[in-house]
């Protein structure tokens, strides 16, 4: 089940670039929240502060309060707890090149220490299921590597291996920009089916995007959050005006 | 811009074109030429020189004295080896760690002074290493030994190793190392199991850069691993060494000696070359297909 997220007064920096201001924010659990803005305006930097990614920069810091279920993101936690409850997708599918497509999805498990071999092997086969993969790739699990899928493939291989840690929450970091329209049109069924089990916070370029898969969405602009709402509310009757010349088309 | 468009015409390849086109074509092909002459002269000359000394005794008996016929190599063989496994099993996992060090955690001020510290190592004449080693060592053992002659080596493999592991590590995307953090994979675990693994071939490819170069090292085994004429078991007992052997065999008067050192670099050199393509192809086969 899929645990909300509570967000107060955050702050990131690139060394002394101040990335994002004061973001203030509550995610609903089970359900997507989307997060729009034009290029270089936080969204990646914010999602990255959710599970710590961000700190993995060197001279990369962050202030303020995060609440991920009953967990303090930075207070008491470690890293690692943390990032095994909160799944992450990249931009660029990043599945392991040396790795069998079954042991790509064992990877989070295995390198954890998890070593039975029979739940292991039901845990891959429904992640995969879980993201639609499991028909294209059932016969070569174990003879083919994860990098030689198609570019649509390699993604959902790593949202099936994302899934395998078993987390509350998924993050997105626009998991669509490098895939052509069906392979987004399945990873988009796939997002309205993970948010049964899944709380799922996505970044997209994507502004149809947003509004078909998320019940929420927050526009961001120059490292602050200038609107979040019901996404049917940002995107028909948004009550700022740099989001609605944003939706409109107008800048970005 | 008028929406009549006139054609464009491309002329055809001038003559000129065409000539500078294969004349550089044929430049290139011929440096490749040159470049590996070289290679297949010292190994032919190697087998011209070489083939006549090389029996079935020479690779299984120990140096006969002057003047008696016959005798071999063979402690010479296996004192390469020892002294070479040696020099693996020190050099090649240190060399391995500080490369990892320096690509995944030494982008700071010590990183830097580390592989400055490592060229400039690299750069150090072997006959001075051999000097260290021997008052590292041989000075402490009081005598000369295969392992005084494995530190030596080792010490020679670790900047090679180090800086292509680093080189090779740096290579693996970032993206791959998040995916694996992204799981709640730690760094070291991280670091060994996905980025190392990543860049296995690249590290291998370094680690037998490292061997081939010194096995062939005659200057830093002259005062450690000393050499022997006769069969030793012992890694703390001076030992034979095919460089060595060589040398030996080369500087001395008798035309006997210096066909059976023709043969006895033929055999380091068969040695080097089988070693290293042993390891390749197990790596390709250890890898998965279409990786």
């Amino acid at each position: 089940m899929g645990v909300g997220i509570t967000v107060e007064q955050l702050n990131a920096f690139y060394g002394k670039t101040q990335a994002l201001f004061d973001i203030n924010l509550t995610v609903l659990a089970n359900h997507a929240t989307a997060l729009i803005g034009p290029s270089g305006c936080g969204k990646s930097t914010f999602i990255r502060c959710l599970n710590r990614m961000h700190e993995t920069i060197p001279e990369a810091r962050v202030e303020g309060k995060v609440r991920i279920g009953e967990f303090s993101v930075y207070n008491g936690t470690s890293a690692t707890q943390l990032r095994r409850r909160v799944g992450m997708v990249f931009q660029k599918p990043n599945p392991f090149p040396t790795m069998s497509i079954y042991d790509n999805v064992a990877a989070g498990l295995k390198l954890n220490g998890f070593g039975n071999r029979k739940q292991l092997d039901q845990i891959v086969e429904k992640s995969l299921h879980s993201s639609a993969l499991w028909d294209e790739v059932k016969d070569s699990l174990h003879k083919k590597s994860g990098a030689s899928l198609s570019g649509g493939q390699q993604q959902r291989l790593c949202i099936a291996r994302a899934l395998a840690v078993q987390p509350e929450v998924l993050l997105m970091d626009e998991p669509c920009s490098a895939l052509d329209p069906i392979s987004t049109g399945k990873i988009e069924e796939l997002i309205f089916q993970l948010k049964e089990q899944y709380t799922i916070v996505i970044v997209t370029h994507n502004m149809q995007q947003a509004a078909r898969v998320a019940e929420f969405t927050g526009f961001f602009l120059l490292g602050k959050m200038i609107e979040f709402d019901k996404t049917e509310k940002v995107f028909t009757n948004p009550s700022d005006k740099r989001t609605e010349d944003y939706v409109t088309g107008r800048f970005g | 811009m008028t929406s009549t468009s006139t054609a464009i015409v491309i002329p055809p390849i001038s003559l000129w074109r065409r000539i500078v086109d294969r004349t550089m074509t044929g430049v290139a092909v011929l440096t490749v030429i040159l470049v590996l002459l070289p290679l297949f002269a010292i190994f032919a000359y190697l087998v011209y020189k070489g083939i006549g000394a090389i029996n079935w005794a020479f690779l299984t008996q120990t140096p006969k004295p002057v003047g008696e016929p016959g005798g071999g190599m063979a402690n010479a063989i296996v004192g390469s080896m020892v002294i070479l496994a040696i020099a693996s099993v020190l050099g090649v996992p240190l060399g391995i760690g500080a490369g990892i060090y320096l690509s995944e955690y030494g982008r700071n001020r010590y990183g830097d002074a580390v592989r400055f510290i490592s060229d400039v190592l690299n750069g150090v004449p072997s006959i001075v290493i051999g000097i260290v080693a021997y008052a590292m060592v041989v000075l402490r053992q009081k005598h000369f030994s295969a392992l005084a002659g494995g530190v030596a080596l080792a010490i020679m493999m670790v900047p090679t190793i180090a800086r292509t592991t680093e080189q090779m590590l740096l290579l693996v995307p970032q993206a791959i190392r998040e995916a694996a953090y992204g799981l709640g994979v730690s760094r070291w675990r991280t670091t060994l199991s996905i980025t190392l693994r990543a860049a296995t071939s690249g590290v291998i490819t370094g680690v037998m850069l490292a061997f081939a170069r010194v096995a062939g090292e005659t200057a830093p085994l002259l005062f450690t691993a000393f050499g022997n004429q006769f069969w030793n078991w012992k890694t703390d007992q001076p030992t034979a060494a095919l460089p060595l052997q060589i040398f030996t065999y080369a500087i001395s008067p008798f035309d006997e000696w210096h066909q059976q050192a023709w043969a006895g670099a033929l055999v380091l050199i068969v040695l080097i070359v089988s070693a290293v393509s042993a390891v390749r192809i197990a790596v390709r086969r250890g890898t998965l297909a279409g990786a």
